[in-house]
């Protein structure tokens, strides 16, 4: 570098309107999308071979034949006789049973736990503490199996263990007292959550006005009178009955109550346990995410303890907390897919089964996916809305 | 770590902990710092002591430790009073090490102590060189030929008797190796400003992420043999681990792209402007600093991830649980399954925790 030669003018290009940063762009897009289509046009050409040298029809028509699989527990009515469509509904509707049920219980003992980790009772953060770090490090599937065997472990019917009067646990299930529900209590549930629908926009409502022009304004008239009044006027005047159905053991097996089958109930606590190791971590690191500060300062205006945490705590911590659980309740509804391992019919068995007995197994799997893409979609887009209404509001 | 409990109190706790001698001191802080905490305190106690009571008297007192060969009397006489941890030295080295041949175990044996100490190695800061990665090759080169054999005068064993723990070690290990390089490709694209390949990823990540892990195994054993062309076979435990690659690395992906996310804009406009290549900025400068960043949820993923691989179960595969689970099917020892579901139990236990207490160091050194 002696001389101070001028750059030579750049080469005049072909693509004289795209830089060479574009034209490497377009040529690694185009490549990436042809090593793509290239490999999926492979399988699917294979498939296609595969498929007609088996003999298997592509499509959908396989759901309208009967299904002939039995399913034991199910939350709807079904029997062999149905068709596939509806096995599979009744295999969401399994799914969904599991997975409901066992979101909110895992809250509850995870945020249960979560605090107690953090208690000042040396011996209660301590035992929190085990219990998160043994159920973390051990694969679900192994305490799915551990449960289902003490399950099975259970005296029989006849013998059965009654912690309280009119509860059964024994190998048949955990059998509990339960009000049967009909069309007609349905009915009447149904008219109390359009009431609560009611009074929440009531109750916005309210509050804007309040915004406007300072007066308060009591919601608890309008949550009286449509929670409570409206279903207990429907239910007189349909004549509901709400008697409570008591268990009771007849010969070798149980009459009446609601009976939660071994495999359900060992899939439920399995879930439960595991999923609420990992909720009572996110828990204690969002409530250490609140500044010792908002703490003192709670406790320097003297605040009483519960609406310290309810109003100042808790929606610090919120913010942190709610993302990573949503990630926690899509974990729980595909995990309880391993429902497939105690033979608990979810809908991943049952498109399982049709896939062994159809071969139609693009459709089995695409279903699925269709199913558990609905769901966490579903659940992402609950908790995302919840997270931006309880999120930070910055200017 | 802030104890939120006690804040209400401090003052009162104080004042309390200038009397007395130390035990007492510590018990009045920790135990019994009000009177709520006091009883509480008490029946945790009662309760704790009642489990221990129990377990104990399950698990060691009257449990049975030794039997004759194939014979499970002792332990049925004891049967709800005592445990029977006779079907553990009955039964390891078939929930070990599955149906490989008896008299050939110690080369799984070796595999496994191959993969502990390159996973001991590889975790030593002081051996974070380039050398690590012809070391890994290496030795899974090693294992490879330790578990067919087929040279060298070692007898050939087919891929189907393989089982038990080197087989989890082996989809968690390569599950890992194939997988992080691919979540590293997915997370690039993920970020490109090219559009098809940011879809295509996109797609993967959410595709992969938003299905069961058993619905991909299922797919992986039922419906591989459909896309391949006729006459072609790949074993099922090369399915299993095409899954489970596929799966780790949509997982591992979305960890490395937070990881991206972290590293200062700056550090892409300086390589920029050194005029580096895409690929030597992201090489050079951005993922060394992005990968740094997670490695903390790198590893909870990896532990994750060494849990899930248990789900091959599910279509058959003869991993650890597999195998404890076939176990117990003979019908002497079917009653004393809990036993063998806690000796494997810990054993997975002991893998996560090392690696969950590994996690929190370096999360506690990683300022440095």
């Amino acid at each position: 570098m002696t001389t101070d030669t001028p750059r030579p003018p750049p080469r005049p290009r072909f693509f004289s309107a795209w830089g060479p940063s574009e034209l490497k762009g377009l040529f690694w897009q185009v490549l990436v999308v042809a090593i793509v289509v290239g490999v999926v046009g492979f399988l699917w050409s294979n498939t296609v071979t595969n498929l007609s040298a088996r003999r298997i029809t592509t499509g959908f028509a396989f759901l309208g034949r009967e299904a002939g699989m039995p399913i034991a527990d199910s939350l709807l009515a079904y029997n062999p006789r149905d068709t596939y469509l509806w096995a599979f509904v009744v295999g969401v509707g399994n799914t969904l049973r599991v997975a409901v049920i066992g979101i909110v219980l895992a809250t509850i003992l995870g945020t249960l736990i979560g605090i107690s980790r953090l208690s000042a009772n040396w011996l209660l953060s301590r035992l929190a503490a085990v219990y998160v770090e043994t159920l973390r490090d051990i694969p679900l599937l192994l305490q799915l199996l551990f449960w289902y065997v003490l399950m099975q472990a259970l005296p029989a019917a006849r013998a059965a263990w009654r912690p309280i009067d009119g509860v059964f646990l024994s190998n048949r299930g955990l059998i509990v007292p339960a009000i049967p529900l009909g069309p007609p209590q349905l009915w009447v549930l149904g008219t109390a959550a359009f009431g609560l629908a009611v009074v929440y926009l009531i109750r916005r409502w309210l509050v804007a006005q309040q915004m406007r022009d300072g007066k308060p304004r009591p919601v608890w008239p309008f949550a009286v009178s449509f929670v409570l009044a409206l279903p207990v006027l429907v239910s007189l005047l349909l004549r509901v009955s709400w008697t409570i159905e008591w268990p009771e053991l007849r010969g070798f097996n149980f009459v009446g109550g609601l009976t939660l089958a071994p495999e359900y109930f060992a899939l439920l606590i399995a879930l439960v346990t595991y999923t609420s190791a990992f909720i009572a971590e996110i828990v204690r690191s969002g409530i250490q995410s609140v500044p010792r500060g908002q703490w003192d300062a709670a406790n320097a205006l003297g605040l009483r303890r519960s609406f310290m945490l309810r109003q100042i705590i808790l929606p610090q911590a919120l913010r942190v907390i709610v993302p990573p659980m949503t990630s926690q309740y899509l974990n729980l509804t595909k995990n309880s897919s391993l429902a497939v391992a105690i033979g608990y019919q979810d809908v991943v068995s049952i498109a399982n089964t049709t896939l062994n007995q159809t071969g139609q197994a693009i459709e089995a799997i695409a279903l699925i996916m269709a199913v558990f893409l609905t769901i966490s979609l579903s659940i992402s887009f609950f908790m995302n809305w919840y997270n931006s209404r309880i999120a930070l509001v910055e200017r | 770590m802030t104890v939120i409990a006690d804040i209400p109190d401090a003052p009162r706790a104080a004042r309390r902990s200038q009397i007395g001698n130390p035990v007492l001191r510590w018990l009045r802080a920790n135990l019994f710092s009000s009177i709520s905490n006091g009883i509480l305190s008490i029946v945790l106690l009662a309760v704790l002591t009642k489990g221990i009571f129990s377990f104990v008297q399950w698990g060691i007192a009257n449990a049975v430790w030794l039997t004759p060969a194939n014979d499970s009397s002792a332990c049925r006489a004891v049967r709800g009073l005592g445990a029977c941890w006779a079907i553990i030295p009955e039964k390891y080295r078939f929930i070990l090490f599955g149906t490989y041949p008896f008299d050939e175990q110690w080369r799984p044996a070796l595999s496994v102590v191959l993969f502990i100490a390159l996973y001991f190695l590889s975790t030593r800061r002081a051996f974070w060189r380039r050398e690590l990665i012809y070391l890994w090759i290496g030795a899974l080169a090693l294992i490879s030929v330790l578990m067919w054999g087929g040279v060298l005068g070692l007898s050939f064993v087919s891929q189907d008797r393989w089982g038990g723990l080197p087989v989890t070690l082996i989809l968690a290990t390569f599950g890992l190796a194939f997988g992080f390089p691919l979540g590293i490709l997915v997370a690039l694209g993920r970020r490109s400003k090219l559009p098809a390949i940011r879809s295509l990823s996109v797609l993967y990540v959410e595709l992969i992420r938003g299905v069961p892990l058993v619905s991909l195994l299922f797919m992986a054993s039922v419906m591989f043999p459909l896309f391949m062309p006729a006459g072609f076979n790949i074993d099922k435990l090369l399915r299993a681990q095409i899954a489970i690659i596929l799966f780790a690395g949509a997982y591992l992906a979305e960890v490395i792209r937070g990881g991206l996310q972290a590293v200062p804009r700056g550090q892409y406009e300086a390589a920029d402007a050194l005029g580096l290549s895409y690929w030597r900025k992201h090489r050079l400068i951005v993922l060394p600093q992005a990968i740094r960043h997670v490695i903390p949820p790198l590893v909870n993923t990896f532990i994750a991830f060494f849990k899930d691989t248990s789900l091959v179960l599910i279509i058959g595969i003869f991993d650890l649980l597999t195998t404890a689970k076939t176990a117990i099917i003979d019908p002497a020892w079917q009653q004393f399954s809990v036993e063998v579901y806690i000796f494997v139990a810990a054993i997975y236990f002991v893998f996560c925790f090392a690696m969950s207490r590994y996690s929190r160091s370096l999360e506690a050194t990683s300022g440095r």
